[in-house]
């Protein structure tokens, strides 16, 4: 009866001009640009001129670059550091927080604590970055000196200079930047799972460690994966991160494919061949949007 | 990035507080402990803001002298002063003012327009569309700059806000019409029936029944696209080549770049950049880290 209603209303009211102001927004600066950009990556173009039909030649140019390859390897570093690390880290402290410190010490002091971790999520990227840049310079920076004050001189580095601890620096930067992402997403769901499976684990006796395992993990697997998918997609548009840090240096140790596709965009003017590793890294990040489409129907699908 | 991370943390969390379960009683040695592990883990996380504040406040000689980790003798404004007057930096917060103001409302229009038409509205293939703006909002802006930057030129928009403030909405809003279109979808029909009833035509239903009954949930939009605009940079950096049109992360990201701030003025950079970000945070605690649930509606 409703259903039939709502037809009706739906037939009757003009719904789809209200489409127009987004679909025209979404056409011209996401749909075309998009397009362009495939079209781009199969010619040669310096940028000014008439673009040089190429074919296929930059993706097979492309699979011969050893740069781009690393640029890749580079990458799967920083999912580590931006899903993997901060979604297990965040995983305990949210339990942590919430199961602990919420039930002991009130919630205020857990939210209080929350609010601490999550504080370098709001700080624009760039700001993180002049901070990083500046603890971990080579001469005059806070973590050497911290270092020198302690004993430890012999440890110092240049921390983002160094080809062997440049891209490990990038990705403890990383790790502090994401951190409160997770933790917010996993203090939500807990408050999700049923109190009284826990009393029962209790009851049986289960340590913390097994009510971890076996109720928490378990109860807010969505939330999990959820996260994990789209840190791993924020891992992939990296870009100001490695701009204000180490402008992919040094000698590439730390260039990501969206920086290198900015480098042939903007610096060596390969706009095809950057065009190509931009729709590379889109086709990557597409399929990975799908997955979590895809999940979020399950799920929803589950939960209705 | 950061901002695709935030943005999932709109769609989760902020369910209703389960009970306690320990009375405050309960607090044993151990339990202490652990509370003293998470205040140092959470210091250290804060130490980087702590020293980032010390150092903007040192004198440079002070700096040199005692180093980084020293507390600074007296308050020094001179750096933040010289990195004020020298980037303009009155010009830049108005800058990112007006962008991310202009976004923040001009994408929350274009999302209620297009929820409305998906959510409500039921209009066909909406499945497909709703598809079609999250893989709008999850693209790399890489795949879409060379193209932008080329037509920008075209059209005579190249280094102007407004081309910033036209793409920005449409790629916020990407993500508005995803979000709204499902909370717009658990809109109570019995309201629209019964607006209906009363011979409201659908631009009336929307202003008199949808949008005052939406408004929380807009509001919380309107909080979120201010700050992931405020806190843009790839776009910006291409765009925004002149000075007057710089926003305050383009600012300071091209400074950065240029190596040529000493160790206070890049510390008074970044308290700079760093003060907008914690105002909103203080005035927004609540709503960035608890987001945007479709519960806010009832």
């Amino acid at each position: 009866m409703r259903a039939a209603r709502a037809v009706r209303r739906s037939t009757r009211a003009p719904y789809p001009l209200y489409l127009i102001p987004g679909l025209l927004l979404f056409t011209l600066v996401i749909g075309v640009p998009l397009v362009m950009n495939i079209g781009i990556s199969l010619t040669r173009w310096p940028g000014v001129g008439t673009p040089k039909w190429a074919g296929l030649a930059n993706y097979r140019d492309l699979l011969h670059d050893e740069a781009f390859w690393a640029s890749f390897r580079h990458n799967l570093t920083l999912i580590v550091a931006m899903a993997i690390v901060p979604t297990i880290i965040g995983l305990v402290l949210a339990y942590a927080l919430f199961d602990f410190v919420g039930t002991r010490f009130g919630p205020r002091a857990a939210s209080i604590l929350r609010a601490g971790f999550y504080l370098p999520q709001v700080l624009p990227i760039v700001v993180a970055g002049i901070v990083w840049s500046w603890i971990l310079a080579p001469d005059n920076g806070a973590l050497n000196a911290a270092l020198g004050k302690v004993g430890l001189g012999s440890l110092a580095q240049n921390w983002l200079g160094d080809e062997k601890t440049a891209l490990l620096s990038v990705a403890g930067v990383m790790v502090w930047i994401q951190l409160g992402f997770p933790l917010v997403v996993f203090m939500g769901a807990l408050q999700r799972v049923d109190p009284s499976l826990y009393e029962a684990a209790e009851i049986d006796g289960a340590s913390w460690w097994r009510r971890f395992q076996h109720i928490t993990v378990p109860q807010i697997r969505p939330e999990i994966f959820v996260v994990l998918l789209w840190c791993t997609i924020a891992a992939l548009k990296v870009f100001p991160q490695i701009f204000v840090l180490t402008k992919g240096g040094p000698g590439g140790a730390t260039n990501v494919p969206s920086y290198f596709s900015y480098q042939n965009f903007f610096e060596t003017t390969k706009v095809g061949y950057g065009a190509a590793i931009a729709t590379v890294l889109t086709a990557i990040i597409v399929m990975l949007t799908a997955a979590f489409i895809r999940f979020q129907g399950r799920t929803d699908d589950a939960n209705s | 990035m950061t901002q695709t991370a935030e943005r999932a943390v709109a769609t989760g969390g902020g369910r209703a507080a389960a009970p306690a379960r320990h009375g405050p009683g309960k607090r044993r040695a151990g339990a202490w402990l652990v509370l003293l592990a998470l205040i140092v883990a959470a210091a250290l996380v804060l130490l980087p803001f702590l020293i980032v504040t010390m150092n903007a406040l040192k004198s440079p000689a002070d700096y040199s002298s005692a180093g980084p980790l020293a507390p600074p003798h007296g308050l020094h404004l001179t750096a933040l002063k010289d990195f004020w007057v020298r980037v303009h930096f009155g010009q830049k917060l108005w800058n990112s003012t007006l962008i991310s103001g202009s976004v923040a409302i001009c994408a929350v229009l274009v999302s209620l327009f297009t929820a409305y038409a998906l959510g409500i509205g039921r209009v066909k293939g909406r499945a497909w569309l709703l598809v079609l703006f999250i893989m709008a909002n999850t693209l790399p802006q890489e795949a879409l700059i060379y193209p932008l930057y080329y037509l920008a030129k075209q059209l005579h928009m190249y280094d102007t806000r407004l081309a910033v403030i036209i793409i920005l909405t449409a790629i916020q809003s990407a993500f508005g019409t995803y979000l709204l279109s499902s909370v717009l979808t658990a809109f109570p029909r019995e309201l629209l029936d019964a607006a209906a009833i009363d011979g409201a035509n659908s631009w009336q239903t929307l202003w008199r029944v949808v949008v005052p009954i939406s408004r929380p949930t807009l509001g919380v939009l309107m909080v979120f696209f201010f700050i992931w605009t405020w806190n843009e940079f790839f776009i910006p950096l291409i765009f925004l080549v002149s000075n007057g049109n710089q926003t305050v992360s383009v600012a300071l990201g091209v400074l950065q770049g240029q190596r040529l701030m000493d160790a206070t003025m890049s510390n008074a950079s970044a308290l700079l950049g760093l003060l907008p970000a914690l105002l909103f945070f203080l005035l927004f605690q609540r709503t960035l880290t608890r987001g945007i649930t479709a519960g806010a509606i009832k």
